[in-house]
């Protein structure tokens, strides 16, 4: 997809032209969580469906980093039942959400300083790795074929994302954009089915914005990838999201396709404050 | 200009996964080894075996599996003194309990108690960090000083505390001469190395470091911090276990629990902080460092012609330590491995500055 | 029964002296987050400047009174603390802000080789005696109510009173005062403090040398008590499972874990010891506050930790 895709009249095509979308893939029903007696999330249910891009949109402290803690099991809230791919999930930990193929990027970047780009990258695909620790002692067998299999992997996604030429250097020397890209690498390595991404886009100026759009587009459009997207820029998430939900103040106050929402009071009232 | 990697082309990520992957550093590598396996025995004092050689590969094996818990996972031990001690004693209980036990499976079991015990140590860690962990693991430290002491059964009833070994042998060849202990410490040590190395190349090690950096990210793509953590401590307390058997029977002869007392437990963190955290060849130099220093301190007023007292040498070399020990914390906390990759680079480029 | 309490206050008086470090611990832990290792070493350094110099003054200016000796010594100790305080912070935490917890920890495992080291260079590394003047023979209390009495040592009552005042003096420096006030603030959050024109610097030294002082008064206890020696700077690790207990951040923490710690040291020792082989002082504060942190990893008046993403 090029650039000249980026614009609400093609995505709107897009949708229009019944791009795949398949069953609820995750459904959250009346998610209540408290902090000790703060309330960061009331009675929220919405779902997800297969191959969408799904776009949690409010204003700071609204909720929406909480929201994706839930959903990959960082958090867990006290009320309210998930259903991931029709199955009623109990309490469940970070890794198991993974183990499902539920992969995410954070808000603050959260790579690994201490490793280089490829060994960052190549931690996504950990849990495909299944030689022992004496084969990995070693170095032999299985274990050196695996590092070399999903290393070509790696290097596809290496590719994708344009990042060649610094595979080997520590993360913590690159500039930001380039950091979160990498996160968006690390977590595509995983080939998750959902795809967790907390303001993919922030700080970031309008060209590596562009680049980031492009990437997460083709992502959605070649592997099928299920995204649900937190996002500050409007222009963006209406854009390039199939249905947006809004949260406000830890509660649910709109939930649509972009151009419902926009026209949604509620949320204009949240986002432009009220004139009575 | 003779280190460059110009013209040095992969063509199979085999190749660029090799542990050196620059021709020159393969060379470099070969000449130690020979050094080491060939020009040593034949040159090297006795002295230079006992208070130099034999402790240094120890010492750098005990770091090598330190550095593997502290330096690759994040987790801090205050008691590795403690796990040496636990291999010491088991592998003695071994030998005295089992007749004809070989020296090397006794190593090996000596190995997989302290393993047992470190994970049990370890479990902690899934619960506490950082400074809570370092209690932890310092009550580990003060546990098998007590037991070791107080438990008779564990010393086989020695009316001293002191207990030894005798009339080792490898295979039947006897490791009793200085020159023999030195080479088959050199064998475990290389061994050693090499498989800490290929782990930490490998997912495992990647899992470590994920967690060490980050670990709720680490959870977040998939890996188990259990798993990731108890899988540290076990091959580290392997690693540190198989040095304190190496430590008490090859080096001491006979020891008693004060061998293996929290000093130890210091002196090998700081051997890892010097020589560089998470890094192979950091637990090496770091232990080069930690050995020659008090020996060349302890020379140079003879050389100078200043007397200082002994008891001042020792003073001084706490203080150099713990200066030094700051110096990195702030410097280069990646201690003198980073400062000798700083100087590959360097030479890389020479004569250009970039 | 009557030695049942009689162990009991001598656990209490012991837990005291820890409380004593312990306070030192948290003081520097609340105000710069730094988990100092180095306070038994500092123990010893104020200890040794303490035995040393009430022996050489009178020596250097020819005096004799040993009020004076003492009271000079105490003095110049605590210079000594001040100017150590500020080179840490100069020369080594001011470098290392913001780094993480594991680091700052070695650093001061680092300052404490150093100090060990440094002082003993300085002041000797013989057995030294400190005297202040504390009473060392026995008092016995409660003779009413058992036969004999309760034998309790006239020294330990003295200590415990002088720990008690010192906490008193503390509590209120931090409640009451302006440098109090900053302390505090710095404690909650370094920048929001540093931005509303608390000085970090100088607050760190000012806590660095608050810490000085309670090592002052710790190692001038325990070294009139036990004599001055390198064994002095082993307290510091009887003092981290107090805090541990008593969690990090709280003052009134490390009194009750110093407390509970003695006590039960004490108590195991006669009562659990014989049947395990005698020695078990050495771990049992470790063995129980690791039991601890398991079920409450921040003690018992720490602060809830809270991991945010």
């Amino acid at each position: 997809m090029d650039m000249t895709d980026i614009n609400p009249a093609a995505s709107a095509a897009a949708a229009d032209s019944g791009r795949r979308f398949g069953d609820v893939i995750l459904d959250l029903q009346n998610i209540s969580l408290r902090f000790g007696g703060v309330k960061a999330l009331t009675d929220i249910s919405f779902d997800v469906r297969e191959h969408e891009i799904r776009s949690i949109i409010g204003p700071n402290g609204a909720g929406k980093s909480s929201m994706l803690n839930v959903i990959n099991g960082v958090y867990h809230p006290q009320e309210g039942r998930i259903l991931y791919r029709g199955q009623e999930r109990k309490r469940l930990e970070p890794y198991m959400a993974a183990r499902q193929g539920i992969a995410r990027t954070f808000q603050n970047i959260a790579l690994f300083k201490g490793m280089s780009v490829l060994d960052n990258i190549m931690t996504g695909r950990n849990l495909m790795m299944k030689s022992n620790i004496l084969q990995m002692a070693l170095y032999w067998g299985r274990a050196q074929k695996e590092e070399i299999a999903h290393r070509e992997k790696v290097e596809e996604i290496i590719d994708f994302l344009e990042i060649q030429d610094v595979r080997k250097t520590p993360v913590g020397q690159l500039p930001y954009g380039l950091q979160k890209r990498v996160e968006l690498g690390r977590a595509l390595a995983a080939e998750p089915s959902m795809l967790l991404l907390d303001e993919p886009m922030a700080g970031m100026n309008v060209e590596e914005k562009q680049d980031m759009c492009r990437f997460i587009l083709d992502v959605n459009d070649q592997f099928g990838t299920t995204i649900v997207l937190i996002e500050h820029d409007m222009g963006v998430v209406m854009d390039i999201s199939d249905r947006v939900v809004v949260l406000d103040y830890g509660k649910k106050i709109g939930d649509g396709a972009p151009d419902e929402v926009r026209s949604n009071e509620d949320v204009i009232r949240a986002y432009l404050g009220t004139s009575h | 200009m003779l280190y460059r990697e110009n013209g040095q082309f992969k063509t199979s990520y085999a190749a660029d996964q090799q542990i050196f992957p620059i021709l020159q550093d393969r060379w470099a590598i070969g000449l130690l080894l020979l050094v080491a396996f060939v020009a040593m025995p034949l040159l090297g004092s006795e002295y230079f075996f006992r208070a130099i050689l034999i402790p240094f590969l120890i010492l750098a094996l005990a770091a090598l599996g330190l550095n593997i818990l502290v330096g690759y996972c994040g987790q801090i031990s205050l008691g590795t003194g403690a796990f040496m001690a636990v291999g010491a004693y088991a592998a003695y209980n071994f030998m005295v309990r089992i007749d004809g036990m070989p020296l090397i499976v006794a190593m090996l079991l000596g190995g997989l108690a302290a393993t047992v015990i470190g994970v049990l140590f370890g479990i902690p860690s899934l619960r506490i960090k950082g400074l809570y962990l370092a209690v932890a693991t310092l009550a580990a430290q003060f546990f098998t000083d007590w037991a070791f002491l107080r438990i008779g059964w564990f010393t086989n009833h020695s009316t001293s505390g002191s207990v030894s070994v005798a009339n080792l042998n490898v295979f039947g060849i006897p490791i009793e001469s200085p020159v023999s202990k030195y080479l088959f410490c050199l064998v475990v040590v290389c061994v050693f190395a090499l498989m800490a190395k290929n782990l930490t190349r490998s997912a495992i090690g990647r899992q470590w470091m994920a967690i060490r950096d980050m670990d709720v990210a680490a959870a977040v793509i998939g890996i188990r911090p259990v798993y990731a953590k108890l899988t540290a401590f076990a091959v580290s307390s392997f690693i540190v276990g198989v040095a304190g058997v190496l430590w008490a029977f090859v080096y001491l002869g006979a020891w008693e629990p004060a061998a293996f007392s929290i000093d130890r437990s210091f002196q090998l963190l700081f051997m890892v902080i010097i020589g560089g955290l998470g890094s192979i060849s950091g637990a090496f130099l770091g232990a080069a460092f930690m050995v020659l220093l008090p020996v060349v301190l302890d020379q140079l007023p003879h050389w100078l012609g200043i007397p200082i007292s002994t008891a001042t040498v020792s003073h001084l070399v706490h203080m150099i330590f713990g200066a030094l020990i700051v110096f990195f914390l702030i410097v280069e906390p990646h201690g003198l491995a980073k400062l000798w990759s700083v100087g590959k680079q360097k030479m890389r480029l020479w004569p250009f500055p970039h | 029964m009557g030695f049942f309490l009689e162990t009991l206050f001598g656990g209490l008086m012991a837990g005291m002296l820890y409380s004593l470090v312990a306070l030192g611990f948290v003081l520097i832990y609340k105000a710069s987050g730094v988990f100092n290792f180095a306070q038994g070493a500092m123990v010893l350094f104020a200890a040794l400047a303490m035995a040393r110099f009430a022996e050489w003054f009178p020596k250097w200016f020819g005096f004799e009174s040993l009020l004076l000796a003492n009271l000079l010594a105490f003095i110049a100790a605590m210079a000594m603390m001040v100017v150590l305080a500020w080179a840490i912070e100069r020369l080594c935490l001011s470098k290392l802000v913001n780094q993480e917890g594991i680091t700052l920890l070695m650093a001061t495992l680092g300052i404490a080789y150093f100090l060990d080291g440094f002082g003993q260079t300085l002041f000797g590394s013989d057995i030294y005696s400190i005297n202040v003047g504390m009473p060392k023979d026995p008092a016995f209390i409660l003779e009413g109510m058992f036969e004999g009495g309760v034998m309790v040592s006239k020294e330990d009552l003295v200590a415990a009173v002088i720990a008690a005042l010192l906490v008193i003096v503390l509590a209120l420096f931090f409640q009451k005062t302006k440098t109090g006030r900053a302390l505090r603030a710095v404690a909650d959050d370094h920048q929001a403090a540093q931005s509303i024109g608390i000085p970090l610097n100088t607050i760190w030294v000012i806590v660095w040398s608050v810490a000085g002082f309670a090592a002052l008064i710790a190692g001038i206890i325990w070294g009139s008590k036990l004599g001055v020696q390198f064994t002095l700077s082993l307290v510091a690790l009887k003092a981290l499972p107090v805090v541990i207990l008593g969690g990090l951040t709280s003052v009134p923490g490390a009194i009750i874990g110093g407390l509970i710690i003695g006590v039960g040291e004490k108590l195991s020792e006669i009562y659990i010891g014989p049947m395990l082989g005698g020695g078990i002082e050495i771990w049992f504060a470790y063995v129980l506050a690791l039991g601890f942190l398991l079920v409450r990893p921040q003690g018992l008046f720490g602060e809830k930790i809270i991991d945010r993403v």
